[in-house]
């Protein structure tokens, strides 16, 4: 009887409360939303292109940077579900006592976390994955062919929106909802910011500037997720040659030490979690 | 299976500069109903915590079905409805109850059995399959008590099982408590309600700022009763001649009497006797110090209301 592991019960209880609260349908609807101008706007773009007479390969670079653009969207809008969805699935439960008829069953408060995490990254996944083929279906069918490598690109989106829940699980195992979510915000932030100080100093020129960008991300790795996500995305002759928005065309790339610091930064702090939440009097 | 349900020595918790529980030495024998009383801020809700691990003890040692506090095994066998029950709003009763049995290893068909049984034994069967979320605190309160009895526990905590509910939820409490009792399930209930635990309880502790000061055992009820009755006329050789049934005999008012005897048995002996001296009998009834006068007189006069 006690061989079977709680945590599945937990991952399932996860996602149908995101269900029932409605908050993945909020998600879904400002994706919706987004998809509908993405698609409207490409297809616009591709058509004043045709007619203007740009060349093939030319109009292959921007849709594939368009589409990007369409990625970083998407981006955004899992940063801030990543945040917000899990910023009360601790602290809201301890401070209502529902974890008290949870925490004294014959199970370890582990698993309720573990549990939350693997509900959180399952329903975040399916979104990202929802909206991506979106984008990707609205580009086809708007302007037909776009050069785009999305699996690598994918996964590392994955990992930046995994980071980021965690951190926001971690934090709820000590924080009140408000200030959680304002910490779990500010982390993205300061990643962001550290981001566009990196590309300035890459572009410039200007080693110090990348050197303080690179320590940000060392701190904050989401936003340098991101930036190797959009590089991984270009077809590799485009990569270093076309000039864009920084978010976009990275002038500064993080190598793969940066990916290993991302996992075992998030390693970490669902470990951190873990701890925190079992010394934690409920 | 021990003896003992419960036995902690010295727990004590501190929140910051609070003790909320000072000194918490008890012993709970397997099968009793055990009521924990005192006032609001006793550390009672704290007491219950630290035996289920969900607070960690400041100080002191304890065991909970023969093991240590907080072992995993053993939670298995225990059922807990917190005070203020709060839930997964979202969810049904049926589901709540399927998600907690299933927590505590629970699956398939018994379980189903079992949600079904415990949904028509607290009368939630009609709204079983609407969200918790439009209940009223008597079916939340409802749902609670279910809850904790999904895993057929060895032990049942309740904490303030009947606060908040109308007269016919606190008899649907009282029902089930003197059901588990029959069927040997250790029951720890705290309340502030007097009368409830009266009426189900084996056994009270009083405890005050974290403290037990004393303890009472309801059903073998303290040796003796007081005997009271209206009677006419109420003159010396009334008063003396009841003297031979008992003790402190005392006229309180008009033609009544009060006096202490050594049990129920003698209350036909003294009827007769009056009748036979042709002495009007209005009223006879004997009379156990309530526990609320109990908890009056252990707790001092000190105590403000809560
Ligand atoms: N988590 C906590 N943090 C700080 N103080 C607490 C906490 N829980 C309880 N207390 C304090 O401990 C004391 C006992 O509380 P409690 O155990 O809830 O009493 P009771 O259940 O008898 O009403 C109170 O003074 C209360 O304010
Ligand atoms: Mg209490």
């Amino acid at each position: 009887m006690m061989a079977m592991s709680p945590i599945p019960t937990i991952v399932h209880l996860t996602i149908q409360e995101a269900r029932r609260r409605r908050v993945l349908a909020a998600g879904l609807l400002g994706g919706c939303a987004f998809l509908a101008v993405f698609g409207v706007a490409i297809g616009f773009a591709h058509a004043d292109m045709v007619r203007s007479g740009t060349s093939f390969v030319e109009r292959q670079a921007f849709l594939t940077l368009f589409t990007i653009a369409g990625f970083y969207a998407i981006n955004f809008l899992s940063v801030l579900l990543a945040v917000l969805l899990p910023v009360d699935a601790l602290s809201g439960e301890i401070d209502s006592g529902v974890m008290q008829t949870v925490a004294s069953k014959p199970i370890r408060r582990a698993d309720i976390v573990l549990g939350k995490w693997i509900g959180y990254l399952i329903i975040m996944a399916a979104y990202v994955g929802l909206l991506s083929a979106g984008v990707l279906v609205a580009g086809r069918l708007a302007a037909g062919y776009v050069q785009l490598y999305v699996a690598r690109g994918l996964a590392l989106m994955l990992l930046e929106i995994a980071l980021l829940l965690t951190v926001s699980i971690a934090g709820g195992t000590r924080l009140s909802t408000v200030a959680n979510g304002i910490l779990g915000l500010g982390f993205y932030g300061m990643a962001f910011i550290g981001g566009i100080v990196e590309q300035i100093g890459g572009l410039a020129g200007v080693p110090s500037a990348r050197t303080i960008g690179i320590a940000v991300s060392l701190v904050s790795p989401p936003d340098a997720l991101w930036r190797m996500a959009a590089y991984h995305m270009q077809p590799s002759i485009m990569r270093g040659f076309v000039e864009g928005p920084p978010f976009l065309v990275s002038a500064s790339v993080p190598n793969a030490l940066m990916l290993w610091w991302a996992i075992g930064f998030m390693a970490l702090t669902l470990a951190w979690a873990v701890r925190s939440f079992q010394r934690r009097a409920l | 299976m021990s003896e003992t349900a419960i036995a902690t020595r010295g727990l004590q918790k501190r929140f910051g500069p609070t003790l909320a529980v000072a000194d918490l030495s008890l012993s709970v024998r397997a099968g009793e109903a055990f009521g924990f009383l005192g006032p609001n801020g006793a550390g009672k809700t704290t007491s219950i915590k630290m035996l289920l691990a969900l607070v960690e003890p400041s100080g002191g040692t304890g065991t909970v079905l023969g093991a240590p506090l907080g072992d995993r095994a053993v939670r298995a066998r225990i059922g807990f409805l917190p005070e203020h029950f709060r839930f997964h709003e979202y969810l049904t009763a049926r589901e709540l109850l399927r998600f907690h049995g299933r927590l505590y290893g629970l699956r398939g068909l018994p379980l189903d059995a079992r949600i079904e049984d415990l949904l028509v034994r607290v009368d939630m069967l009609d709204a079983a399959d609407r969200p918790l979320r439009g209940y009223s605190k008597g079916m939340l309160q409802r749902t609670g008590l279910a809850q904790a009895l999904i895993n057929d526990p060895a032990l049942v905590f309740l904490d303030e099982p009947t606060s908040g509910l109308d007269p016919l939820g606190r008899l649907l409490v009282r029902d089930i408590v003197s059901e588990l009792r029959a069927r040997g399930t250790t029951v720890f209930v705290n309340s502030h309600l007097l009368g409830e635990v009266e009426a189900t309880c084996d056994r009270v502790a009083f405890v005050k700022q974290g403290r037990v000061i004393h303890e009472l055992a309801l059903a073998g009820a303290p040796a003796g009763l007081e005997l009271e009755m209206r009677v006419r006329p109420v003159d010396v050789e009334v008063v003396e001649g009841l003297g031979r049934f008992g003790t402190s005999v005392t006229v309180v008012g008009d033609n009544c009497v009060r006096m202490r005897v050594s049990g129920e048995h003698v209350i036909p002996d003294i009827a007769r006797w009056l009748v036979e001296r042709g002495v009007s009998v209005f009223a006879l009834q004997g009379r156990r110090k309530s526990l609320e006068e109990w908890f009056v007189e252990v707790m001092g006069t000190d105590q403000r209301p809560g």
